[in-house]
């Protein structure tokens, strides 16, 4: 009996296993937009609004202007957990299960991103990795498939440290910096610009891993709050880690003024737990936080009205929800510039590719969009997928986040000589040959 | 505990933090990029037993449900997540916290009810391992439920226990001892209900019929100890102690998915006080959590940071080669 | 009818120890291992090959390697995920170092280191028994994992602490690795590869040393009483184990996902493989590849099964789902099976004796 009943399951399963060969599609002239997301799993705090500016950005075209350029967008999830190789898989899944070839891919993953890099050059698809990812992609002579607009986690880096070094007054020698980071690929990445920066301006930095997934800072910070006691704390931490450091950092009676983290440790969900004492806590941003534009109003009227929402009503301009509708834009303007050249239909991979090498979002497209001043103006070319890189400094005020820096350009001079030489260094490890751009048209 | 016991505790405790502590203030002479003082020494001590206390919340609820069923109860961890899940959820609805406190409570003895009915009683007499799969079975499934009930955003939860910081001792040492009032509220809570669970353990009918399941099934079974009803106790007073766990937990890191993972951080505590202490549970997490934190600064200064995710571990491992079942675990006596 | 062993006589001793006894084993395996290498390639998209069946065949020798620790041995090990990073970050220092080595001998060098790092973390094990010493392997699973995102050493100096499998050929132009390999090659070098190290665990579970392992497992005082000696017992029985989960990290970083940091191998997936152990059945090889096909397809399908059945769900529904039906699975499972799917096919087997004439 017992056994009948597991052969039954067992044969159940086979079926529908078998009905996996054949993913249905819909034969339909759509624009396929996949999405790598999280929704559950340690980070999904983090991944839900992320996800659900994206898709609702996605959506609030279609019900408004019909798609883009006539051509309705087809969106498909797939749940990652932040999890590398659910990550991999969702990517193989998706990528044959739209009606038409991705149009770009975006995993908001570090890690995901690095095991995504030779697939899509395999694949042909481009992969936009918004302020996260290898810094060193921003050569796309080697990395063709690869976007990291509007800006790298070493530009941040360099970044903060213009910031930090304004407020000094202008010279940072002598002056402590502890840098307190995801001990992963992530929080790994900015370590050589810093150290590199260090010895340029003449700081010390000390460095503070936190172990994933990042609850564990009681030590860390008694050692930064009462015995080193740094000038300033830079944090590159992401989901449970942030609110735990701002909640140590409060324990230990740390200055939230001096206190900077990168543009993914800067959202509601990392400052609400502590309350008050989150008040005065600083963060970098590439984009305008809050729901003041045309295009969120367009959101809230296309798509919550009509109870098509991906979130909450109240989520609509939150930081990570601004974050993700910022990507989705960057996503459809390559789309857009493409089809410039192509013709409105549905476009292969490779064809978006070259849409988003050749995007150029000015302040006056930015307005177009219901976006005005939401971000910097963006321009790529063949030899540069960063464009750009520009951020500015906003600060928790106990209700919301607000502006508080112009713009800040990192110095590109220096930076950029150090993503062609490690891009060099992928190209001769993996045998990649570097591209010619003048030869391109 | 005799007396004799008591006097070894009392004295080689002290004597062996003030000794780690002037082992590093000989390094001092020796390494001048080493920072050590004394105030800073005990602060650090003191966060680390406040943190292991919170440790021991978690351990607690392992141990009673090995002592009393031999099962390695993997989804304690999810029960605390669980917990904690439901009693947001509740207080979100507008409940005052007191009532969803009462609330969750009855929510957890149900949920002790069903595991009992629907997945332990199947399995009864099968071994150890097969038991501590279920356990993970339950862990997914508890995951999934909460997270569905509930949602996976971040929730706040605050039930009215102070956060500031205070210096003490600003006299005695330079700069003070920093401490947190909330681990301080926290650990304080952690305390009575080690208190009342040892009173319950001790005094009570039920409290002994379950030490006579723990010393041996069948033994309890023929002198008419209903066993069914004693796991249900059992999984209600771990789900209460989850929630307890889960609300101290909370209330520093937010409500979220995260929460789960906590139950890696008890599983060193458990190894070295014993599966089957409760005693042990306390002291092994006090044991964890200043020797983790110690560690952490003063050697991490030596052998690299972040060496807390395994220095527990290793820790437990050391203690356990000397004493193969815990500090207070039931001396282990095998026969062929 | 047709599965019977009446007729088959054994006059060997040679003959009864075999590794296939009865003959419609030997032909059904071969039979699956031969549709497998030539029938398979011809139909599977490259989402099965690359998503399914290589994952598959990689958590089958991880698998393996833990039912020769735990099912065989007896001893529970949570550090698979610790051990699977050595063998991936050993690969990797070892074909960066010496790239005109063939990948193979790598691999298997690779699972050597692994083998000693193994017997290290084993040493508790002659003191320390059951849950106790579950948990005392969690020290190797953090420690190690720490020791290779603490030290840039092992990662080539790479900023991101990530390594990316370099391309490397088996010969000639057949890559199995890096950008140049087609998700075909892989399959069908995995499969080989996994075919004969399955058969040479097969070997060695009925060999001396293995019958040591099975006596350790059920009474290791009584086994010591009739002159086994436990700590060789257990020390092999660690190496051996850790020399197969090593080459499962190696093929993972390599073969699978192509470029890993430290934290793939973190404490899930050792609990990944245990259950597949567990669900597959402990002291089983068939059962480490029943386990690791369940535990491989099963979350797979659950996240595809809304769309199959043509249900608009959304994505953390189906994630959510996914969690409670894994986790109701496997205590279904458990309470109808507890020995697990290999005991299944013990059932069945008897049933097929008698079909289609049962008494």
């Amino acid at each position: 009996m017992i056994s009948r009943a597991f052969l039954v399951i067992t044969a159940g399963a086979a079926v529908l296993s078998s009905s996996l060969w054949s993913i249905p599609s819909e034969a339909q002239e759509a624009q396929f937009f996949p999405g790598l997301q999280y929704r559950s799993g340690p980070y999904a705090p983090n991944g839900i609004p992320f996800a659900n500016g994206y898709a609702d950005y996605l959506e609030m075209l279609n019900a408004r202007d019909g798609g883009i350029n006539g051509v309705r967008i087809h969106y498909e999830e797939c749940d990652t957990a932040y999890n590398n190789d659910r990550g991999v898989e969702c990517y193989e899944r998706l990528k044959r299960a739209g009606p038409s070839e991705p149009a770009s891919w975006s995993p908001l993953s570090t890690g995901i991103t690095y095991a995504l890099i030779e697939r899509v050059a395999a694949d042909k698809a481009p992969l936009l990795t918004m302020g996260y990812g290898r810094a060193d992609a921003s050569d796309g002579r080697v990395f063709k498939w690869v976007f990291t607009a509007p800006i790298t986690y070493w530009a941040g880096a360099d970044a903060i440290i213009q910031y930090i070094q304004e407020q000094e007054g202008g010279s940072l020698a002598g002056k402590k910096i502890a840098l307190v980071h995801h001990d992963s690929a992530y929080g790994r990445e900015p370590i050589s610009t810093m150290q590199r920066l260090a010895g340029e301006e003449g700081f010390e930095l000390s460095l503070f891993p936190v172990t994933h997934p990042g609850l564990e800072q009681t030590a860390t910070w008694r050692q930064i709050g009462r015995q080193l006691r740094p000038d300033w704390v830079v944090m590159w931490g992401w989901g449970v880690m942030n609110s735990t450091a701002v909640q140590e950092a409060a324990a230990v009676n740390f200055p939230m003024d001096r206190f900077i983290g990168v543009w993914w440790s800067g959202a509601e969900q990392d400052v609400l737990p502590a309350g008050t004492r989150a008040a005065g806590y600083k963060s970098l941003g590439f984009h305008a936080p809050g729901a003041d534009f045309a295009a969120h109003q367009d959101i809230l009227r296309y798509v919550y009205d009509a109870g098509k929402g991906w979130g909450d009503r109240s989520g609509v301009g939150q930081v990570l929800y601004n974050r993700g509708l910022l990507n989705a834009v960057l996503a459809v303007e390559a789309v857009r510039t493409a089809q410039a050249r192509y013709g409105n239909r549905a476009l292969t991979g490779e064809e978006v590719r070259w849409g988003m090498e050749n995007l150029e979002i000015t302040n006056e497209r930015w307005a177009e969009m219901g976006l005005p001043g939401f971000a910097r103006e963006i321009k790529l070319t063949c030899e540069d997928h960063e464009g750009g890189g520009q951020a500015f400094v906003q600060q928790w005020d106990g209700q919301s986040w607000n502006i508080i820096s112009d713009w800040i350009q990192p110095r590109n001079e220096a930076l950029r000589p150090a993503y062609e030489a490690s891009a060099l260094q992928y190209a001769t490890e993996n045998r990649i040959e570097i591209r010619d751009c003048a030869a391109e048209e | 505990m005799n007396t004799r016991m008591l006097t070894g505790w009392g004295f080689g405790v002290p004597g062996t933090i003030i000794l780690i502590g002037l082992i590093f203030q000989l390094v001092t002479q020796v390494d001048s990029t080493f920072y050590f003082a004394w105030g800073y020494y005990f602060e650090i001590l003191i966060a680390g037993l406040l943190q292991g206390v919170m440790y021991s919340l978690v351990a607690l609820g392992f141990v009673l449900i090995f002592k009393a069923s031999g099962v390695f109860n993997f989804a304690q961890g999810s029960m605390v997540l669980f917990a904690a899940l439901t009693m947001v959820g509740l207080m979100e609805w507008g409940l005052h916290w007191a009532l969803a406190f009462a609330a969750t409570g009855a929510v957890m003895v149900l949920l002790a009810i069903s595991i009992e009915r629907v997945v332990l009683r199947p399995l009864v007499n099968q071994p150890h391992i097969i038991l501590f799969m279920a356990t993970i079975g339950i862990f997914y499934l508890l995951d999934g439920i909460g997270q569905t009930m509930w949602g996976s955003e971040l929730k706040s939860l605050d039930i009215g226990i102070p956060r500031n910081s205070v210096e003490i001792l600003e006299n005695v040492f330079e700069g003070g001892i920093l401490i947190n009032r909330y681990d301080l509220v926290v650990a304080a809570i952690g305390a009575v209900m080690v208190a009342v669970l040892a009173v319950f353990f001790h005094k009570t009918r039920i409290g002994r019929a379950l030490r006579a399941v723990a010393d041996d099934h069948q033994a309890a079974l023929s002198v008419g100890i209903p066993l069914k009803s004693i796991w249900v106790v059992v999984w209600t007073v771990a789900g209460l102690v989850a929630l307890v766990a889960g609300i101290a937990w909370g209330g520093k890191l937010g409500v979220q998915f995260t929460l789960a993972l906590i139950a890696l951080k008890a599983l060193p505590v458990l190894i070295l006080g014993g599966l089957t202490s409760i005693p042990g549970a306390i002291v092994g997490g006090l044991i964890i959590g200043a020797g983790e934190q110690v560690s952490e600064i003063f050697l991490g200064h030596f052998i690299g940071s972040a060496i807390q995710s395994w220095f527990a571990y290793v820790l437990a491992m050391v203690f356990l080669l000397i004493r193969p079942e815990g500090l207070f675990g039931e001396k282990i006596i095998e026969r062929v | 009818m047709f599965y019977r062993e009446a007729g088959q006589f054994k006059s060997t001793y040679a003959k009864d120890q075999a590794i296939f006894p009865i003959k419609q084993d030997k032909l059904g395996v071969l039979a699956i291992f031969l549709f497998a290498l030539l029938v398979v390639p011809f139909f599977a998209s490259t989402y099965w090959l690359n998503s399914i069946l290589v994952p598959f065949l990689v958590f089958a020798m991880a698998a393996i390697g833990l039912n020769i620790l735990t099912g065989y041995c007896g001893q529970v090990s949570l550090g698979t995920g610790g051990f699977m990073a050595c063998g991936a970050f050993f690969t990797f220092k070892l074909t960066t170092a010496f790239p005109e080595i063939n990948i193979v001998l790598i691999i298997l060098m690779a699972g050597f280191g692994t083998a000693l790092v193994g017997i290290a973390f084993g040493l508790p094990s002659l003191r320390i028994k059951g849950f106790y010493l579950a948990i005392a392997t969690l020290a190797a699973q953090f420690f190690l994992i720490w020791m290779f995102t603490q030290n840039p050493w092992w990662t080539n100096y790479n900023p991101a602490g990530v390594i990316t499998a370099p391309p490397r050929a088996l010969f000639g132009d057949f890559y199995i690795t890096g950008a140049l390999a087609t998700p075909l090659n892989k399959y069908l070098f995995l499969l080989c590869f996994v075919a004969v190290m399955a058969l040479v665990a097969k070997n060695l579970v009925r060999s001396a040393v293995g019958r040591a392992w099975m006596a350790v497992r059920d009474m290791d005082i009584a086994a010591e009483i009739i002159g086994i000696r436990p700590m060789f017992a257990k020390l092999s029985a660690f190496a051996i184990s850790s020399f197969y989960i090593g080459i499962a990290g190696a093929l993972w970083a390599f073969m699978y996902t192509a470029s890993v940091e430290a934290l793939a191998f973190e404490v899930t997936r050792s609990f990944q493989v245990l259950f597949m152990i567990i669900i597959g059945g402990l002291g089983s090889i068939l059962g480490s590849f029943l386990g690791a096909a369940f535990i491989v397809l099963l979350p797979i399908l659950l996240s595809n099964a809304p769309a199959l059945l043509g249900i608009r769900m959304s994505t953390d529904m189906i994630a959510h789902l996914e969690f409670m039906i894994f986790g109701a699975l496997i205590i279904l499972f458990l309470i109808l099976e507890p020995h697990g799917l290999a005991r299944l096919w013990q059932l069945a087997k008897e049933k097929l004796r008698r079909w289609p004439f049962p008494y």
